[in-house]
Parts: structure tokens; C-alpha cells; sequence
């Protein structure tokens, strides 16, 4: 009796290791009814959709928004621009928490959050299919973010914008690092946006007063000019007990905005110098005990947002210093009015969202007026500016407000920032984007906490960075 | 399965139908759920299919490609490796307590309280949601975490310990958290098991002069066996697929320079690519590592019973 039970346990437990394979195989379906699209794909991707996809909205512009869909389908991962939408766009009434209306037309938002990929993976599927699909399900609009932006704008799945009729006039306005961003390498540009996110360097007003005896701005920039300054500040600092800043991590940014080639070159990886550059400073701050290797928004890295976490400096853009640093939190650094703004070493930005037409959107009309008024309408973008203390995208209207003393931010102590952030916008580069940008980023970083913490030389590093990239892009080499 | 029919063919020969009609579910899941996706699984591992960016590449047959680049590649026996070291850190103190603990519930001579409560509370960790536990596990050992306040505040350290940099305790935190999931499941199996030997022989022993001692590993052990097999069986079959707690606690890194990278953390890293064919080959291979493993450790214990 004993040794049947025991016949039929293993029985069991054999179809469990085939359970094993099965589940671990189930990502593999989809493939083969995947497989007969990509023929289309990979031919000539920039000519021949491009122009079944100008051609549908060019004879849609010339009948009225009658005939078109009465569904604007919205593709997005958290509320920043429904708000915007919702408070912003003349006519838009909320019907509830997914859906809103414009004059006849519903407005769908499909909100699906960053978290491990999730938006783009579903962002992706639905565009390869909207090809086939019914009108009402075609994405009209999708958000990107910089990281990736290229990924969707090199695509015959993403518009260009002079195809809805905006025109290079409309646009003049705007800083030209946010249209680089989402400009094709044929040179189309493909998106639009009503931010502009330069960063800036955001110190702890109080430790500048401990430290170097004064809080001004023109002071402190001496203190963190370039880098080689900025690490010798760091001994200085953290004498005093501060780290200068709260990981690695934070001067990430800057340095990779200021690189001089590209991620992959000619399909192969290549780590620009300014990056090593921030290997070798981050290395050596680290092993000072200078800042920390934790990684960004973890419990680690936000103790600084507090006097006892005693961080000298974080940097950021306007965002960041608003709405991510618990100025919301009474005791926090920010809510106490106690940071000071300065350029830092180098100018950089940090997100910012970008609006994009989907190639056969079935409401074009509508899709152009939304993206001229929020990016492009000064006294909409005014508004933006006054109440959500947003960043706009508009030149002369951000360079008026820098100059305005009635404008001032509580959580900088009271000074107007926006001279900062306008000088930041002005110096961004951006001629040396890809569209392995984001993976690139990560998995950079990942392998370099490795080599910071010494539990892998460089070289194991790199080789580690290598391997991680190829995972996810398995066209390149190194 | 063909075990268990050919059985009631013998007795019940008029019943047979039901027999099959009653399988049609099973058999019907099966070939949708799991026989599909194998083979599909094995013929879309001999073909380059992945995707950059919104551009498909493939597919395109290039027969055992995948296989060599992987086989090639060190990398996969050093996940391998990882999975199984963590494995067996966990489930050594999984089969100990689960072992002694089970003991002391089914031995009617020590007359514990509340068994019925404890049986539950043992059992409880396997509740949460590996995720959470995982995430709970990150947030409880951060740098600054509160495990490393009170160690600071007990004087026992006098900096941070960094448990997410150092590859052992990384593992052991993984395996820790392993073992607290499981050992109450096994517990239960094992419980199972010994109240099923017959109490004669133990009355017999104890008649004759045993000590515990001596019942435990004279009677209990030997009789144990076929479950204890079923428990090692099916928790090498688990531990080769683990996935979800280093997954988390690691934040899909398998850090620190992947050492606690599984398999299974391997073949999603591919799935970013939505590299079939890399993902299919991986895939196969872990199947055949599994089989191979689970009839070792099967005819090893079989072998000795003969």
C-alpha cells in the first residue's frame, strides 16, 4: 500500500518538472502569432508607413472634427499630464477617474505605470497592433519620457507633428534641447512637450553656513565649479560631518548629459569619457566615505531631505526640489524654506514628458489643438507656471518670469530660481541621445555600484555592464 | 497517472468510462496549458527572435545557435550554481526544524499545548505573498534600515552593516527567507508522514528499552523516507525555479556582480528583448538540468531501498 503512494507521489512529482518547463515556457507563445508582422517591421521602417500614416490625418484635417473618432484614446503612466489636461485645457470636463469629455469626444486615459517596464511593454504591444485596430482602440496620443524617447520617434509608429499641422513657427518658442529629444535621426520632429526640466545643483542653505561661512549662490558655485573642485569640497565637507551628496547615484545625470559620443557606436557599446570621469570621481568619493551608493528615491537616499541627514547637496530639477523632497514634511530641510539653488559643474535636465501622436490617430484635429495649447499657449503656460510650479517650455515667457520679483519659490527660501534653471536650459546638448539610452543608464550604474562597494574590480564591472546590456539588446557587441 | 488507471482496470472494469471522463479536465488543461507551451517553448529556442526597440528581428531557424552561445557562456553554470548554493542553504535548516518540530507534534508522549495553534502559526510566513516578504526583508535590512539601528543601538556594530552588498548575506538573507516560507509546509508533510507509522512499533521500542533517540532514528527516520523523498523532490523542483524573492530583493540585479542571479532571473533578463529564442533555449536547459537532478536524487534514494 505504502510503496503505491509512494509510486504516485513520484508520478507526481514528475509531472511537476514538466509543470517546470511548461511555465517557464509560457513568455514563448505569443512568438509564433507574432511572427508574421515583422516582415513588414524590419523592411524600410522610415518610408513607406510613414506615408499611409501622413496621408489618413492630411484628409481627415480638411473635414472638420465632425467626422472624427469620438474616442481619444491616452496612453500614459501616472496623472502628472491628466492633471495638466484637467485643469489646463479649455472645455475638458472629468467624468471620472479614467475617463474625461471634450465638446463630443470621450477622453480615455490608459494609465499603467512605469514599474519595471510595464508602460512601455503594454505601449508596445498596442501600437504594433494598431494597425488592425478599430478605430476606438487606436492610441491617439502616448507620453514618452527623454530615456526613451527615441525608441518611439525613430518608429513609423509615432507622427510627425508638421503631419497635424503644427508648423516650425508654432514651435519657436520652445527650448531646443526638449526638440532634439524627440527629433528622428531623419530630422522630423515627432513630439512635443510643455516642460522644460534643467536641472540645477540644490544645497543645504545651513551647512554652507557651517561649512564655508556664507549661503550665497556666487559663493557656493565657486565651491562646486567643476569636478575636480567639487571633490576637494567634498574633504572639506565632510570634515564637518556632511556628505556632500546623498549617493553616487545623484551626480549620474550630469555627467552622462554632458558626454561627447553616443552609448553605441556602429553597433557597438562605448562608454564615453565623461562617464569614466564619473566612475573615477565617484570611486574616489566613495571611498572616502563621502557619499553612499544607495540608490535613488530608497530610504537611504532621501534621509538627506532632513537636517540630521546630514547631505550637503542634491541634484535636481525643478520637480525634484518641489514635490520630491518632502517640503510637504514638517522638520524636512525644504519645508523650513533651507535650500539654496546654484548651476553646479555642469548643466544637465532630468525627465520631463513628451506628447506624441500615434500614427493613425482617428483625431487629429483634436490631438493638435491639446498639444498647441499646453505647450505653446503663453497664457496657459503661465498658469502652469504659477500653479504647479512647473517649468514651461517657453522661452520668452520663463526668461520674463526669471525677472519677476513678485515670483518666488518658499521651499528655496524665498528667491526666484528661474534664472537658474532658464541659464540650465539654454546649455543642454542633447546631439548625442540613442535609443539604448535608458538600458544603457541602468544597467551602467548597476554594475558600477559593484566596483564602488568593492565587491568587483573595473574590469568585472565593465565586463558585468557588458553582458547586462547584451541581455537586453541582443544586436550589439563591445 | 497510467499507474493509477490500470489499477482500477483491474477492479472495476465497468466503471472505466468515468474513469476517462473524468480525466478529459485534466487531460484537456494539460495540452493547452503545458504541452503547447513546451513544445512551442522548444521549437522557438531554435530560432533568433527578439526585439530592439519597436523593430522585430527574426524569426530566423539557426538550429542550436542559442544553445552554443549559451553553453558557451560560463554564465549560465554560475546561475545554476547560485541557485542551487541557495537552495541548499535553505532547505538544510528547512529539514531540521521541519523534522524536529513535526517530531515533537506527533509525539503523544509530550502532551503540548496549543499544537493545533502552532501548527497554524508555523504556517502563517507561507501566507504573505513572496514579494512582500521579499520587499519587507529589503526595507527591514536597508543601510539604514531598522535591523541596523538596533544593532547600532545594542552596541554590537558601530557602522551600518551593508547587508545588500555582500554576497553572502545576500544569500543568506534569500535562503533565511526561504526556509521561514517553507518550513512550515514541510512540517505539515512530515507530521503527515509520522502519524501514518504505525504507533506498535513504537510502543514495541519503547517496550524493548529504546530512547527516543534511538525511535527517532531507528523507526521514524527509516520510515519516513518516502516523504522525506517527496519533500526533497519537490523543493529542489521549487529551488531551481526560484524567482520571486531574490527577484525583488535584489531588485532584479541579482547583486552584488550577480551572485544572486537564479536561472529564472537569467531568463527574464531576456525577456526585455522578448528574446524567444534565447528565452526558449534557457528554458529547455533548465528543464533538462531539472530532470536530470530530480531522477538523481531519486535513483540515488531508490537505489539503497533495493
Amino acid at each position: 500500500m505504502k510503496m503505491r503512494k509512494f509510486k504516485n507521489v513520484v508520478a507526481l512529482s514528475l509531472a511537476g518538472i514538466l509543470t517546470t518547463a511548461a511555465l517557464a515556457g509560457c513568455g514563448s507563445s505569443p512568438a509564433a502569432e507574432s511572427s508574421p508582422a515583422p516582415a513588414e517591421e524590419t523592411t524600410a521602417p522610415e518610408t513607406a508607413p510613414t506615408e499611409t500614416a501622413s496621408e489618413a490625418p492630411a484628409e481627415a484635417d480638411v473635414s472638420s472634427g465632425g467626422d472624427e473618432g469620438s474616442i481619444l484614446n491616452i496612453y500614459c503612466w501616472n496623472e502628472e499630464f491628466k492633471s495638466r489636461v484637467t485643469d489646463h485645457y479649455p472645455g475638458y470636463e472629468a467624468v471620472d477617474g479614467t475617463t474625461g469629455k471634450i465638446g463630443d469626444v470621450t477622453v480615455r486615459w490608459q494609465i499603467t505605470p512605469n514599474d519595471d517596464n510595464a508602460y512601455q511593454n503594454n505601449l508596445d504591444e498596442t501600437l504594433l497592433k494598431q494597425e488592425g485596430a478599430a478605430a476606438d482602440d487606436k492610441i491617439d496620443i502616448f507620453l514618452v519620457e527623454a530615456d526613451y524617447a527615441l525608441k518611439y520617434v525613430d518608429t513609423p509608429y509615432t507622427m510627425a507633428v508638421s503631419d497635424l499641422g503644427i508648423t516650425d513657427a508654432d514651435v519657436a518658442n520652445q527650448y531646443q534641447y526638449t526638440k532634439d529629444i524627440v527629433t528622428s535621426s531623419d530630422g522630423t520632429l515627432k513630439g512635443i512637450s510643455w516642460q522644460g526640466c534643467p536641472g540645477a545643483l540644490f544645497y543645504n542653505r545651513e551647512a554652507a553656513k557651517e561649512v564655508f561661512g556664507t549661503d550665497d549662490p556666487a559663493e557656493v558655485q565657486k565651491k562646486v565649479a567643476d569636478w575636480d573642485t567639487f571633490v576637494a569640497t567634498a574633504e572639506e565637507l565632510k570634515a564637518a560631518g556632511y556628505n556632500i551628496m546623498s549617493s553616487v547615484n545623484d551626480s549620474y545625470r550630469v555627467y552622462s548629459n554632458n558626454v561627447t559620443s553616443k552609448w553605441v557606436v556602429d553597433g557597438k557599446i562605448n562608454i564615453d569619457e565623461n562617464i569614466m570621469k564619473w566612475v573615477e570621481d565617484s570611486k574616489a568619493l566613495f571611498d572616502k566615505g563621502q557619499t553612499t551608493s544607495a540608490e535613488l528615491w530608497s530610504d537611504d537616499w532621501s534621509k538627506g531631505f532632513y537636517p540630521e541627514g546630514k547631505v550637503f547637496c542634491y541634484f535636481g530639477p525643478a520637480w525634484l526640489v518641489n514635490f520630491s523632497m518632502a517640503a510637504d514634511q514638517e522638520g524636512s530641510i525644504g519645508n523650513m524654506g533651507g535650500w539654496g539653488i546654484t548651476e553646479g559643474p555642469q548643466g544637465f535636465y532630468w525627465g520631463g514628458t513628451w506628447i506624441c501622436a500615434a500614427a493613425g490617430t482617428d483625431n487629429p484635429t483634436l490631438v493638435k489643438d491639446i498639444m498647441l495649447k499646453l505647450t505653446t499657449d503663453e497664457s496657459i503656460m503661465k498658469e502652469i507656471v504659477v500653479q504647479d510650479d512647473d517649468f514651461v517650455n517657453n522661452k520668452p515667457a520663463m526668461e520674463a518670469m526669471a525677472t519677476d520679483t513678485g515670483y518666488s519659490s518658499k521651499i528655496l527660501g524665498g528667491t526666484n530660481p528661474l534664472a537658474m534653471y532658464c541659464a540650465g536650459a539654454e546649455s543642454i546638448d542633447l546631439s548625442n541621445l540613442s535609443s539604448y539610452d535608458q538600458g544603457c543608464n541602468e544597467e551602467f550604474q548597476n554594475a558600477m555600484k559593484n566596483y564602488f562597494e568593492g565587491n568587483a574590480t573595473l574590469d568585472e564591472a565593465l565586463n558585468l555592464f557588458y553582458t547586462a546590456v547584451i541581455e537586453k539588446y541582443p544586436e550589439l557587441t563591445y | 497517472m497510467t499507474n493509477k488507471t490500470r489499477g482500477k482496470r483491474g477492479k472495476v472494469v465497468s466503471y472505466n468510462k468515468w474513469g476517462y471522463i473524468f480525466l478529459i479536465p485534466f487531460i484537456l488543461t494539460y495540452i493547452v496549458f503545458q504541452l503547447i507551451p513546451l513544445i512551442s517553448t522548444i521549437y522557438n529556442s531554435f530560432f533568433e527572435n527578439y526585439r530592439s526597440g519597436l523593430m522585430q528581428i527574426g524569426p530566423n531557424f539557426i538550429g542550436l545557435e542559442n544553445y552554443k552561445s549559451l553553453l558557451s557562456n560560463p554564465d549560465i553554470w554560475v546561475y545554476t550554481q547560485n541557485t542551487l548554493i541557495m537552495w541548499v542553504m535553505g532547505f538544510i535548516p528547512q529539514i531540521i526544524v521541519s523534522l524536529l518540530l513535526a517530531s515533537w507534534f506527533s509525539d503523544p508522549q509530550l502532551r503540548l499545548k496549543c499544537a493545533g495553534f502552532f501548527k497554524t502559526i508555523i504556517y502563517l510566513p507561507n501566507l504573505i505573498m513572496a514579494s512582500a516578504f521579499a520587499m519587507l526583508f529589503f526595507t527591514l535590512f536597508a543601510d539604514g534600515g531598522p535591523i541596523n539601528s538596533i544593532l547600532i543601538q545594542l552596541g554590537i556594530l558601530n557602522k551600518p552593516f551593508k547587508f545588500m552588498s555582500n554576497i553572502w548575506s545576500v544569500r543568506g538573507l534569500i535562503a533565511l527567507m526561504n526556509f521561514l516560507m517553507w518550513f512550515g509546509n514541510t512540517t505539515i508533510l512530515l507530521m503527515a508522514g509520522m502519524m501514518g507509522i504505525d504507533t506498535a512499533l513504537f510502543e514495541a521500542a519503547s517496550v524493548d528499552g529504546a530512547t527516543s533517540t534511538q525511535i527517532f532514528y531507528k523507526i521514524t527516520l527509516p520510515l519516513l523516507k518516502p516523504i522525506l523523498l517527496y519533500v526533497m523532490i519537490t523543493s529542489l523542483i521549487g529551488g531551481l525555479q526560484m524567482y520571486d524573492v531574490p527577484q525583488v530583493l535584489t531588485n532584479g540585479t541579482g547583486e552584488p556582480m550577480r551572485s544572486s542571479m537564479t536561472l529564472i532571473m537569467y531568463l527574464n533578463k531576456h525577456l526585455y528583448s522578448k528574446n524567444y529564442g534565447m528565452g526558449g533555449a534557457l528554458s529547455v536547459i533548465l528543464f533538462f538540468i531539472t530532470g536530470i537532478l530530480s531522477l538523481l536524487v531519486f535513483r540515488f534514494s531508490n537505489y539503497k531501498k533495493s
